[in-house]
């Protein structure tokens, strides 16, 4: 094609900086992590919620005021091995999204195992958290889950 | 480290697109390098539209015809912006205005500059002030703003039907 005739392309970024408030049940959750603590929040019938929520998802009442500590480790409960991580991934490797539930909690928490290789994936497998160098009171504070016999 | 307890959190979200401007875009944005404003004109109606269509909007026909517009117009309509707001360019105040160009059936929103912002008026006549040539570039930023004339105000009626 001639020069006149090529067209244009270009990079176009479309982003919105939200900025949310949390809280106060979630704000609780991230101060933990930044804290390097993991709570979860108990509701009414006693399940441990991790991460908490404000109603309890079942019945939609209150949750209680009682927080507890969960972790740092936990079992995988379904995994997805992620080949070509993105940028927004926060991880330089493959790795797997995971749902783990931490001991001491009813529900599951969704985050990243870094284990290497999808081998070494399997549901019911032990993790253990791996904190973030640097803590500023997001779910990022968690760098990722690592298989327990690597920790 | 901070010991408040976290209330706030900022989570920003991001689309990242490639854009492909397509023959009549990439045709309209080459034009603005060499500082012309180029419109397309609806075989149809006779309407020139600017920025150019590849299909007219009232009738679905190509548009093939390539117009050449002038570099003057006639303020239809304007905002002055007041409000700082996130992600801002340009320092508060300033108009943000349509501008019906000589020989465009309908207006291009730009900026207006080189005036006192509380002087903006409808049908208040205006011409492009470009970029430094060695600035210039496929974008309408090309053209930094459109600046008065001069000439006396444009009467509603030689410019109502294009609002």
């Amino acid at each position: 094609m001639a020069a006149e005739d090529e067209l244009l392309v270009a990079p176009y970024t479309l982003e919105y900086a939200y900025k949310r408030s949390t809280g106060p049940v979630i704000g609780r959750f991230l101060t933990g992590l930044r804290d390097g603590r993991i709570e979860g929040v108990k509701t009414q019938a006693g399940r441990v919620l991790v991460p908490p929520q404000e109603y309890d998802p079942e019945t939609g009442e209150d949750v209680s005021d009682d927080f507890v500590e969960v972790g740092p480790g936990g079992v995988v409960t379904t995994w997805t091995w992620v080949y070509e991580p993105r940028e927004k991934h926060g991880m330089d490797r493959p790795f797997a999204f995971a749902l783990i539930r931490l001991d001491g909690a009813d529900t599951a928490l969704l985050h990243r195992v870094d284990a290497g290789d999808p081998d070494r994936m399997r549901t019911g497998m032990r993790v253990t958290v791996r904190w973030a160098e640097e803590r500023t009171g997001m779910i990022h504070d968690i760098a990722a889950f690592v298989p327990e016999e690597a920790s | 480290m901070s010991d408040k307890p976290i209330t706030r959190i900022v989570t920003p979200i991001s689309l990242q697109y490639t854009v492909n401007a397509g023959t009549t875009t990439s045709a309209f944005l080459k034009a603005l390098m060499q500082k012309r404003i180029v419109g397309r004109r609806c075989p149809v109606t006779g309407k020139v539209y600017v920025p150019p269509k590849g299909a007219s909007p009232t009738h679905g026909v190509a548009m093939t015809e390539e117009v050449e517009v002038s570099q003057v117009g006639t303020v239809t309509n304007f905002a002055i912006v007041n409000i700082p707001f996130e992600g801002q360019k340009l320092t508060p105040p300033y108009v943000g205005a349509s501008v019906l160009l000589d020989g465009a059936d309908v207006p291009l929103f730009h900026l207006l500059g080189g005036f006192p912002a509380s002087e903006a008026r409808m049908g208040m006549r205006v011409r492009a002030v470009w970029v430094p040539d060695e600035e210039l570039a496929p974008t309408l930023a090309s053209i930094a703003y459109f600046e008065p004339t001069g000439e006396p105000d444009a009467a509603f009626e030689t410019y109502q039907e294009h609002l």
